[in-house]
């Protein structure tokens, strides 16, 4: 917070926000959402026309140890593939992660102005930020993007970690309006996020090991890749898996291709099976 | 209105500069030495929660002496200089030189053009990437900029403990070496023994991915100092 009158505080986003203002022609400036020029000349119409890729499912899951965070790696353009091997989960810091779902460019940009902003702040307070403190941070990020998801460009983030303070993971979603809702057990968001939701309701167990979660997140994703067109499933042609990090004590770790294959695997002849 | 007395430039100047030195003298050291696996930096500071030593991006650290308000407040200007830089363009094109530069500038405005000039003396180290050298600037409260090799010295005797690291230091050392060293010569120019207490030590380590810097907390000191340790 800024203690005096010219000292900026320890935010990045608020200090970037007022660098804009001083210098709007600035290096790589883009102006600032709320004098966002309209995106359609009626000026109250909505972008969602727009040929814009799109992010499709994402979850989080707490686990026994901690939280899992996964996505599968599509982006739609309309009824066409924008990419195949988009990465939807990042890294926040140490102990957590932000998944995100909608338009693809601001949603990216979003998780890289958090990653600096958890940065930013440890780096001039000497502290981390507490997981409450990082969730409200993001809330208030997600708020700022109003005006532009009024006009269709959407960012909703899912953001999970390891709270050290309870000892446990944390799992919290979001709104357009940056409404915060924490989840105790599992959420999911974007296009197959019901499905996705659907699937983990079924098969999850508080507590659940780390091998069970892994297990319950890739069914979920698998589901949703079933019922969702915008989802994609394992791409066994390409070599596409989806992404899960994972978030414990310890701190935050990828889980590798070659661990998700064999379940992947697994799945799909369970249901050859039937 | 009143003319204001003439004061020749040289004579302000020269006042300012004692000015600034007699605050620096006032303060305790801080070398940075570049040891095998990066750049060890070592402050005899009896605080154990204010830094004189600190993080500022990937590879890049920054220490200050002389005066606490003044230094801190250059080293928030210093990461978010290098924050705002590694958003808008890469993290790679954040440099330990362009933030010096930018230091150097600032410290010689407020020098020339301000009554009061800032007391403090500053460093910018970078660990390089891969075969790169590292880098180690020294910023003087004028805004005279130095490019050190080997190792780095600012503080209230800073020139009694650049020669006593200079009988010392050899490069290709270990980080046990480079310590022993920092200390010893922290001890023979600012004449007075350190305890393990008072020492604020933090790495930058080229063989960490991300961030490499990492503060040495007092029992990882201790283990590195087996002839300084109490048992």
């Amino acid at each position: 917070m800024p203690f005096r009158w010219d000292d900026p505080g320890s935010s990045f986003s608020d200090f970037l926000a007022a660098y804009r203002q001083q210098f709007p022609a600035g290096p790589g400036s883009i102006p600032l959402p709320a004098s966002q020029p309209s995106l359609t000349p009626a000026g109250s119409g909505h972008a969602a026309w727009l040929p814009l890729p799109r992010g499709t499912t994402v979850l989080a899951l707490c686990y026994g140890d901690g939280a899992m965070v996964a996505g599968d790696r599509m982006a739609t353009e309309g009824y066409q593939v924008a990419d195949r091997r988009i990465e939807k989960v990042f890294r926040a810091d140490d102990h957590s992660a932000i998944a995100i779902a909608g338009t693809a460019g601001p949603c990216i940009e979003l998780a890289r102005l958090f990653q600096v902003e958890l940065e930013h702040y440890e780096k001039l307070e000497g502290a981390q930020l507490s997981m409450e403190g990082k969730a409200n941070k993001l809330a208030q990020m997600v708020r700022a993007n109003l005006p532009l998801a009024m006009q269709g460009l959407i960012v909703l983030p899912l953001f999970a970690g390891f709270d050290p303070k309870v000892g446990r993971g944390r799992i919290f979603k979001y709104d357009v309006a940056g409404g915060r809702y924490e989840e105790a057990d599992y959420h999911a968001t974007g296009s197959g996020g019901k499905d996705a939701r659907t699937t983990m309701k079924k098969l999850y167990r508080p507590g659940l090991s780390r091998a069970d979660a892994l297990a319950v997140v890739l069914e979920a994703l698998y589901d949703a890749a079933e019922e969702d067109v915008a989802t994609a499933g394992p791409d066994l042609i390409r070599n596409i898996f989806p992404t899960v990090k994972v978030i414990d004590r310890a701190g935050l770790t990828d889980v590798d291709e070659s661990q998700i294959r064999p379940l992947m695997t697994r799945l799909i002849e369970q249901r050859r099976r039937g | 209105m009143a003319l204001p007395f003439y004061v020749p430039p040289q004579q302000m100047m020269q006042d300012k500069a004692e000015y600034a030195k007699a605050g620096i003298a006032k303060g305790r050291s801080t070398i940075a030495m570049e040891y095998r696996d990066g750049i060890v930096l070592v402050a005899d500071n009896p605080s154990l929660s204010i830094y004189k030593i600190a993080e500022v991006y990937d590879r890049i650290a920054f220490a200050g002496a002389g005066k606490y308000s003044e230094f801190e407040n250059l080293r928030k200007a210093g990461i978010r200089h290098a924050d705002l830089k590694g958003y808008m363009y890469s993290r790679e094109d954040v440099t330990a030189k362009s933030l010096a530069n930018a230091y150097s500038q600032v410290l010689g405005t407020i020098f020339s053009q301000e009554v009061k000039p800032l007391e403090v003396e500053i460093m910018v180290v970078e660990v390089g990437a891969e075969e790169q050298p590292n880098q180690l600037f020294r910023i003087s409260f004028d805004g005279s900029i130095y490019d050190d090799t080997g190792f780095s010295v600012i503080g209230g005797r800073a020139e009694a403990i650049q020669l006593a690291v200079k009988t010392r230091h050899r490069p290709g050392a270990t980080i046990e070496e480079a310590l022993a060293w920092s200390l010893d010569s922290l001890e023979q120019g600012g004449n007075q023994r350190i305890p393990l207490e008072t020492l604020e030590v933090a790495i930058l380590d080229s063989h960490r991915v991300g961030r490499r810097f990492r503060r040495l907390l007092k029992p990882e000191v201790e283990r590195l100092l087996p002839a300084r340790s109490p048992s």
